[in-house]
């Protein structure tokens, strides 16, 4: 593989970020309001910044046990409560907004966190935003692309002009405040599309790989053709980073049981609507075993991400650590061995490795 | 592969995204002839072959009719209507498609329980023999799936169809690229291989798939499909 000088992205260091759905958790058995939610997502992040984690995002859903439809308000809160920590989505369902809109909110947010918003941009898993928003389903490809084309030109350059299919043209537009030159980390996010690896590679923007089930190897092949990719457009080299779920906890055991009461009532609610039955035991511990769910001690999961830096060549991890009915004190406990324990330990695993391999690609 | 084999059929297959692409590098290390085509023109997706399935010759979706002696539907199936229906005239055609209403939209007519979606596509492709394969395992399943034939605890796919040679065709590919082939029934049966039946997205060795297909009709869903197609037998008599 051709590796560009000016941007080559090394194994290590390796950047953490948090993930969340603003899932509502329950405390003492009890379940929060969505109030209580929202509030507690900005203790959480404040949480993240004091562990040292680098990221903290925040997905946008619609529908009852997620409290993340505002995500650009919730950021704007967590901004201001926090001082480092960098603020990003996780994600957001470009399809479905309106690129001026979001550039006013992103542009807004990254001058009021001194510098600090980022963004995922998806297609997303969840499409209850079609018809809340308008939109048709079937539509979804030229919403993303004419959208995601906009959305770039509106970061790129000073003064837009663009026409397109799926909202009104714009002539010789400037938006404020304006972001900072070139616009703020633009991520794609992909859940196993080849187009979409190749969409991302065609505008030269970072790619963040969603993988919630199954082995995660199997997107190895996904990386090698979005840097094929880059290297055709002519591009430098991007990173590229994980999105997984997962809980950490002092021991495997209380991990895997914890993490399963609420996996297992949401992964059934969500086959439902798709029309596939629900998890068994079995496949829950071969996807914590071999799969796409990190679940377990700091240990277990430090090395199953060094793992992943190998297969996928990644330079990010995210870890989605809220899922509905989740205690609060799990999430506060994934937090903080997150950041203390599992992100110290990758670096430490990778910094040995980097003494002595050298090459083995 | 032994020499006494004879020549393998070549294989096209409609769709170069998430389930195409799997479907061809199965089918490659099982040796066969693979063309493949997507939506849009062959330079769209040729890259995205030469990685995920080097070997696979990206054309058009015409070539892939033309040239090839078994044909698999993996595109959306709210597109079904784009195959070029003239250039399958007499050929094998497996439909690996589902009925994915966050991708095709809400489709009241991909939604019927009284009549499966490959019946809609056998409609469509009156000259093909259709049977529907590879479409109840999820993708990631069939990548990681495939072995040897005889290993214990072999996954298996389900297949239905209406022609018995055709079936017999279709149960030497699932064979050669990994799986066991259980035969589930006729192309209206296939609804037991659909979104919401237990079928959907189980990756079981043979004896599973074949005690989850004796089940269905018991199943919440199997009392759905009997009654919503008992109701239309009866409007069929009354009228």
């Amino acid at each position: 593989m051709i590796e560009n000088q000016e941007n080559t992205v090394t194994t290590s260091p390796i950047e953490f970020g948090l993930n969340s759905f603003g899932d509502v958790p329950t405390d003492g058995g009890r379940t929060l309001s969505d109030p209580e939610t929202v509030r507690l997502l900005v203790e959480e992040a404040k949480h993240a910044e004091r562990v040292g984690l680098d990221v903290f995002s925040l997905g946008e859903h619609y529908r009852e046990g997620f409290v993340d439809s505002a995500t650009p308000v919730l950021l704007a809160g967590i901004a201001t409560a926090t001082e480092r920590i960098r603020l990003g989505t996780a994600v957001t369902v470009l399809s479905t907004n309106d690129p001026v809109r979001l550039y006013n909110e992103f542009s807004t947010l990254d001058a009021l966190s001194n510098g600090r918003a980022q963004l995922v941009l998806g297609r997303a898993s969840q499409t209850q935003s079609f018809p809340l928003f308008g939109y048709e389903l079937e539509d979804y490809e030229t919403l993303f692309e004419e959208k995601l084309e906009l959305f770039m030109k509106l970061q790129r350059e000073e003064s837009v002009t663009w026409s397109g299919t799926v909202r009104t043209p714009l002539t010789d537009q400037t938006l404020h405040p304006r972001m900072r030159p070139g616009g703020i980390p633009t991520w794609i996010g992909v859940g196993g599309s080849p187009n979409s690896v190749i969409r991302a590679a065609r505008y030269g923007l970072p790619l963040m790989l969603a993988i919630i089930g199954g082995e995660p190897h199997r997107f190895a092949g996904h990386v090698d053709l979005y840097f094929r990719a880059l290297e055709q457009f002519g591009l430098p080299k991007q990173p590229v980073g994980q999105h997984a779920l997962g809980l950490i906890a002092d021991t495997d055991e209380e991990a895997a049981e914890t993490w399963w009461r609420s996996w297992e009532p949401m992964v059934t609610m969500m086959g439902r609507e798709r029309g596939f039955y629900p998890p068994t035991r079995e496949r829950y511990e071969l996807e914590l075993a071999t799969g796409a769910l990190f679940v377990g001690s700091p240990e277990t999961v430090a090395q199953k991400i060094v793992h992943m830096t190998h297969e996928l060549q990644i330079s990010r991890f995210d870890l989605k650590y809220d899922i509905g009915g989740l205690p609060v004190d799990a999430r506060a406990r994934t937090i903080e061995l997150f950041g203390t324990q599992v992100a110290p330990r990758v670096r430490e695993l990778l910094a040995a490795e980097n003494g002595t391999d050298t090459a083995h690609e | 592969m032994s020499d006494l084999q004879p020549t393998l059929p070549t294989v096209g297959i409609l769709g170069a995204g998430k389930v195409g692409t799997v479907l061809a590098r199965l089918l490659l290390a099982a040796g066969y002839r693979v063309l493949i085509a997507g939506s849009g023109s062959p330079a769209k997706i040729a890259l995205i072959i030469d990685v995920l399935a080097p070997g696979a010759h990206a054309t058009t979706a015409e070539e892939v009719a033309r040239e090839s002696d078994v044909v698999i539907l993996a595109l959306p199936l709210g597109k079904y209507r784009s195959i070029p229906a003239e250039l399958l005239q007499g050929k094998l055609v497996v439909d690996a498609m589902n009925y994915w209403w966050e991708v095709d939209g809400i489709r009241d007519d991909l939604d019927d329980p009284r009549v499966s979606t490959s019946e809609l596509v056998q409609a469509f492709l009156p000259g093909s023999r259709v049977v529907k394969a590879f479409n109840h395992m999820g993708y990631h399943d069939l990548d990681e799936g495939p072995t040897p034939a005889g290993t214990p605890g072999r996954k298996a796919i389900g297949i239905a169809g209406d022609d018995e040679s055709a079936l017999a065709e279709v149960s030497a590919l699932v064979d050669a690229s990994g799986f066991d082939p259980v035969l589930v029934g006729s192309l209206h049966d296939s609804i037991a291989l659909e979104p919401h039946s237990e079928l959907f997205g189980a990756n079981l060795p043979a004896e599973g798939v074949q005690d989850a297909v004796s089940r269905f009709p018991t199943t919440e869903r199997g009392l759905e499909v009997a009654a919503a197609r008992e109701e239309r037998l009866g409007a069929v008599v009354q009228s």
